[in-house]
């Protein structure tokens, strides 16, 4: 490739003092907070864009509140999850969730609709000690969030973008459509197709440039549903290919499984989680 | 260009016609296995080639198969086309950067017009790059990408004696045989192990490659053999479409419960628009790094299927997915015509085989022909 240069006159920019950042933990696996150190350069870039008041994952210096941005990770699951996160927002200027159990509960929510003592007293040498909720829900269902950034974990170019967009007073520019316009556009042939391997990719929001198609795994919804899934249409493909009932509730119950969409056909296929079978 | 005068060429020959379009300076592409799939390709060698592969398609399936004989082409389509090469799934436009005095430099990007020949292209693929060529080259606004892309292509057309069962292309004029538009056609006749193609120039240019590789004169039997492999193709071919008024018989079932019985099973997930080679939609991103100093534009395929494409003011106006599927098939068969005086339509199957959920166009033509909706007048365009 080769370049021609047109320059134009413009008044540069002014800047004033830089906005805050704050990065937030709830039930999660810290992938999501992992992708934002993980971004390697560009972690340089927002450090300079914004001042990282508070992030324990990175940081053991934290600054008092309230914070212009934060950004959230993980799903409710206890009591003291519900108080702390009214105080983060009250906080927070702008509130933006990360990552599958922000958005729509996680993995963790399997447990939701099953006996959450049995499991517990199962798990625990001292269950007494436990103070947990019967669900696991995403940030949404608790108060009011400004952006959510889907993914398990999030893909750290949306995330950058996110944060970009927002300093430039922008919409963040997030693909709402599937998975399969990802793997055509890379060249990844269907493998649902070409392999008869079942494959959430139509249903789910592209975000990780179809990173499991492209090594001949079948899609597992970590970026949720997208714009407009036809979880029904797909569901009866599936068990053109060959699957259970069983065996399709359990591909959508899956890491964005109490994501609407997703759940609502996991319960059409098969009884209702939790329940002993 | 002389009357063209078929000769028939050998497994040396083709291995020597890719090396004299190397030696013209080409990058020669044709197609590959790869990731269980035949799909175009760099080629380096005649090697490459899938020898004794086929391939088996039906709705939301394609298998590779093996072959018991040395047939380099003996297979359909695969998912990619050529469109992939031609008219990129993304491409920067330009990039802007703001320099510490304020002042921006816009950098627009001026593609490479590379010498590319393509080898294997099927006569429905031909059809597929001429209706391109139409729309991203021949209209008032010429396309800066396709058009370098384009302009110094060499085509090998191979007809096409292997038809998939989702194949239509005798629906659509545009094959088994190819039609006007290459530089060089084979025909592939094929006896066990042996191959040997008849090739015809198509332009001076063809004429001229063809001259730098050994061949003989094509005999009265091998012309034979060679009508003989095109008429077996058609009559290997099943599905098909009525053309006659098509798009009169789209346009007056706008309102038809046919679209809401499609609509139950399209997952709009835009694989038909994506691997039909005749799609040609995009859509324009602006991405601003973090320093707010930077930014690029990019020009990425886009899809009728998604709801971005048709968001205004409002929010999308095609919202339902019936909408989506008819803007997409009327457009494709009916609307086409009005814009370009021919169908978009190139009879490939690939949005067949490519729909994970096997919708098949034919058949829905079919059964709207089999049994008329409510007709209504046109007021502007289907919504």
């Amino acid at each position: 490739m080769t370049a021609t240069e047109v320059t134009t006159e413009v008044k540069p920019s002014t800047k004033v003092g830089n906005p805050t950042l704050a990065v937030w933990k709830f039930a999660s696996c810290d992938g999501c907070q992992l992708s934002l150190l993980d971004c390697e350069d560009d972690l340089l870039a927002v450090a300079g864009r914004l001042d990282i008041a508070y992030f324990p994952e990175a940081s053991s210096g934290m600054m008092a509140g309230p914070y212009d941005v934060s950004l959230v990770e993980g799903s409710i699951t206890t009591p003291g999850d519900l108080k702390r996160i009214k105080e983060i927002r009250e906080q927070s200027g702008l509130l933006i969730t990360i990552g599958a159990c922000a958005t729509s509960g996680g993995i963790q929510a399997l447990r939701n609709g099953a006996d959450v003592s049995e499991f517990i007293g199962i798990v625990y040498a001292h269950p007494e000690f436990i103070s947990t909720l019967d669900t696991s829900t995403p940030i949404a269902d608790h108060v009011t969030v400004d952006f959510e950034l889907r993914g398990c974990p999030i893909d750290r170019g949306q995330l950058v973008e996110t944060i970009a967009a927002h300093l430039a007073g922008r919409p963040p520019r997030i693909p709402t459509t599937s998975v399969c316009v990802q793997c055509k556009a890379r060249g990844t042939p269907c493998i649902m197709v070409s392999q008869g391997t079942p494959c959430l990719g139509p249903v789910t929001q592209g975000g990780c440039n179809a990173l499991c198609p492209t090594y001949n795994r079948g899609c597992y919804g970590c970026f949720g549903p997208m714009e407009s899934p036809n979880t029904a249409a797909l569901a009866q493909q599936f068990t053109h290919l060959g699957l259970t009932d069983s065996e399709i509730a359990r591909t959508f119950r899956s890491y964005s499984g109490w994501a609407q969409a997703f759940r609502e056909e996991a319960d059409k296929h098969e009884i209702p989680q939790g329940t002993n079978q | 260009m002389n009357t063209p005068t078929s000769v028939t060429i050998d497994l040396t020959g083709l291995g020597e016609l890719v090396s004299e379009l190397v030696a013209r300076g080409y990058e020669v592409y044709g197609p590959q296995v790869h990731n269980g799939v035949i799909t175009p390709d760099l080629l380096r060698s005649v090697e490459d080639l899938p020898v004794g592969w086929t391939d088996e398609q039906e709705g939301g399936r394609y298998r590779l198969v093996r072959r018991n004989d040395g047939a380099r082409f003996g297979y359909a389509v695969g998912p990619q086309s050529w469109k992939e090469v031609l008219h990129p799934a993304r491409t920067k436009v330009w990039s802007m950067t703001r320099d510490s005095a304020g002042e921006l430099k816009v950098t627009m990007t001026e593609p490479d017009r590379p010498l590319r020949a393509f080898v294997g292209v099927r006569p429905c693929e031909l059809a597929a790059i001429a209706k391109q060529d139409r729309v991203l080259m021949h209209g008032p606004h010429p396309d800066p990408v396709y058009t370098a892309n384009r302009e110094n292509t060499f085509v090998v057309v191979v007809n096409c004696g292997e038809p998939a069962a989702t194949c239509f292309c005798p629906s659509m004029g545009t094959g088994p045989k190819a039609g006007p538009g290459y530089d060089l056609a084979l025909t592939e006749l094929v006896d066990g192990s042996e191959v040997r193609y008849i090739a015809e120039p198509g332009s001076d240019l063809g004429a001229a490659v063809l001259r730098g590789v050994p061949s003989a004169v094509t005999s009265d039997a091998e012309r034979e053999r060679g009508r003989q492999v095109i008429a077996d193709a058609v009559d290997r071919i099943t599905r098909q479409i009525d053309t006659t008024g098509i798009r009169d018989l789209l346009f007056g079932n706008l309102e038809s419960p046919r679209w809401d019985q499609i609509a139950e099973r399209c997952l709009t997930c835009g694989n038909c628009t994506l691997a039909c080679p005749t799609c040609f939609c995009t859509n324009m991103e602006d991405v601003t790094d973090l320093s707010g100093d930077h930014t690029d534009r990019w020009r990425t395929w886009d899809s009728c299927f998604s709801l971005e494409f048709s968001h205004m003011g409002p929010g999308p106006h095609r919202a339902s997915v019936k909408s989506r599927y008819r803007q997409w098939l009327t457009h494709k068969l009916g609307s086409w015509i009005d814009q370009f005086d021919e169908s978009g339509c190139v009879g490939c199957g690939r949005c067949i085989t490519w729909c994970p959920v096997g919708i098949d166009l034919t058949h829905e033509l079919s059964e709207f022909r089999a049994a008329p909706g409510p007709k209504r007048e046109l007021e502007g365009q289907p919504t």
